[in-house]
């Protein structure tokens, strides 16, 4: 009995290990392409306007709610002992360092880390990848590095208007449902707003629209047998993103948690 | 005798535990149409995916124009393909471009031709395959299956490549269709002098767009001759094949793999 137990222990751990191998091999070749010429900037372009764009209106509205929320459930607990003045801060640095980065990295992995997957998929099923090395032109260069150059330019700044966007949200709940002065509200959000709390969240940003691009570029190439393989590839491409996400987070946080 | 386009060596190929390829051995003459039958599963696409360096053989020796291509690096893989044209099965038209971008995609990407330049051909290559100027302006997903052959046919020969490979040409076309795609094919080769490698498994095909013929079965070339010489090739498996007969020497393998 023990011996299958163990047998499947390892089959998963190797598995897994394996997994983490050629992840890390597809996104070596991927820096590699990257960093040589030719790169093809209509197809940055296109991403960019793709994660970045097109993309704001959802991640707006995450962040807005999210803002408003954040004013109104620091305030339950903060007025229990009389700190209601610490809310802008907490608003602001929950945003900037936290909520901002996750909250749209996770909105963006499922909007465009599924799209890029299955698009990718499906030009491996239809063998359009192959399509393309016949024509003497390098489908990393082409697909994948323009998708990761655009995941790492486009996130930071995507996650710069979520903050904002956030602040007002937890601004419009402090003032006109919990009574703020309005000047004094915008003066306690910046006057403790740190240059690294703003830092550290973009630079979470510019590492998880990195992850982003590569699960939706790596799952999408790397798909197998039709379209129950693309769908597949989809999903996995959302999980494992938002898996990594969450997980980078905690350590990009220890990071900078330990150098200040 | 000159040195052959192409030329394959003992060339295996194999996918965890199934055998696709045993020991191919072929060569390509200049100017000269091969074309490559066999039954669905036997390892024709794989063949064609080695020689184009998309399937890295296990042994073996691939080349082309007197030049081993197996172990090339990038930039040089890169410049062989520059002699090949590919016309894929479901054609693998780019369905996020139009089909004048389908079309001048290799000049324009790799060549660094200028658009405007490349518009003009791409319309002359439609225009070789039989299509008006007006449909390069409409997306692959607007055509029907013959025209999107066509196309991918006009994409093939866009960069007037020495070597073209033809994968299932015919497939899922209508016999008349099929028939007007061998014609092309056939022009396209001679017009351009192009060498030109087909797999099918449709014989009429076979017969029009071939110079010479050779099986594929169980991963081996077990007959190759002019076409000519098909019909009595005294083989038992080319015999059952081009006939089309279930009752033979091949036993059909009905589960994949």
């Amino acid at each position: 009995m023990n011996v299958p137990l163990v047998t499947q222990l390892g089959r998963i751990t190797l598995a897994f290990l394996e997994a983490i191998g050629a992840v890390s091999a597809f996104a070596l070749q991927a820096i590699r392409n990257a960093l040589q010429p030719p790169w093809y900037r209509q197809q940055i372009l296109r991403q960019v306007m793709e994660i970045g764009y097109y993309s704001l209106p959802v991640v707006g509205l995450t962040a807005i709610f999210t803002g408003m929320v954040l004013a109104l459930q620091s305030y339950t607990g903060f007025a229990r002992f009389s700190a209601e003045s610490a809310i802008p801060n907490v608003v602001v640095v929950s945003l900037t360092r936290e909520l901002g980065p996750v909250l749209a990295a996770l909105m963006v992995a499922g909007r465009v880390g599924a799209a890029m997957a299955a698009e990718i998929g499906t030009m491996r099923v239809t063998e359009q990848i192959d399509a393309l090395v016949t024509l003497s032109t390098n489908p990393f260069k082409y697909l994948v590095v323009p998708r990761l150059i655009a995941g790492v330019v486009t996130l930071p700044i995507l996650v710069l208007v979520a903050d904002i966007i956030g602040v007002l949200g937890g601004f419009v709940v402090g003032v006109y449902k919990l009574d703020f002065n309005d000047a004094a509200y915008l003066r306690n959000t910046l006057d403790f707003l740190e240059f690294q709390d703003v830092f550290s969240g973009l630079v979470k940003a510019a590492v998880f629209g990195f992850l982003i691009s590569l699960m939706g570029c790596y799952h999408g190439y790397t798909s197998r047998g039709g379209a129950q393989g693309v769908g597949q590839a989809t999903t996995n491409a959302v999980v494992s993103a938002s898996a990594l996400i969450l997980t980078f987070n905690y350590f990009i946080t220890e990071a900078f948690f330990s150098i200040r | 005798m000159s040195i052959p386009k192409i030329s394959l060596n003992g060339v295996t190929k194999s996918f965890g535990t199934k055998r696709v390829l045993r020991g191919i051995d072929l060569d390509v003459a200049r100017g000269e149409s091969m074309v490559v039958i066999g039954g669905s599963g036997t390892g024709k696409s794989v063949l064609l995916k080695c020689i184009l360096g998309l399937v890295r053989p296990d042994a073996g020796s691939i080349r082309i124009d007197d030049e081993e291509t197996v172990d090339l690096n990038e930039r040089g893989h890169s410049r062989v393909m520059r002699k090949f044209g590919m016309l894929f099965q479901g054609g693998a038209l780019f369905d996020s471009l139009r089909v004048w971008e389908n079309v001048a995609f290799g000049p324009i990407q790799s060549d660094g031709m200028k658009p405007a330049e490349a518009r003009e051909i791409a319309i002359a290559k439609l225009g070789n395959v039989g299509l008006a100027p007006e449909i390069g302006d409409l997306y692959p997903s607007e055509l029907s299956g013959g025209m999107q052959k066509r196309v991918a046919l006009a994409r093939a020969i866009a960069r007037e490549p020495e070597i073209i490979f033809f994968d299932e040409p015919t497939t899922g076309l209508d016999p008349i269709m099929a028939d007007v795609i061998n014609d092309l094919i056939v022009k396209c080769v001679s017009d351009l002098g192009a060498t030109a490698v087909s797999i099918t498994h449709d014989m009429a095909s076979a017969r029009k767009i071939g110079h010479r013929i050779a099986m594929l079965h169980e991963g081996r070339l077990i007959w190759q001759g002019p076409v000519g010489e098909i019909d009595r090739s005294g083989n038992a498996y080319v015999d059952q094949f081009i006939h089309g007969r279930a009752e033979g020497p091949i036993r059909m393998q009905v589960r994949k793999g």
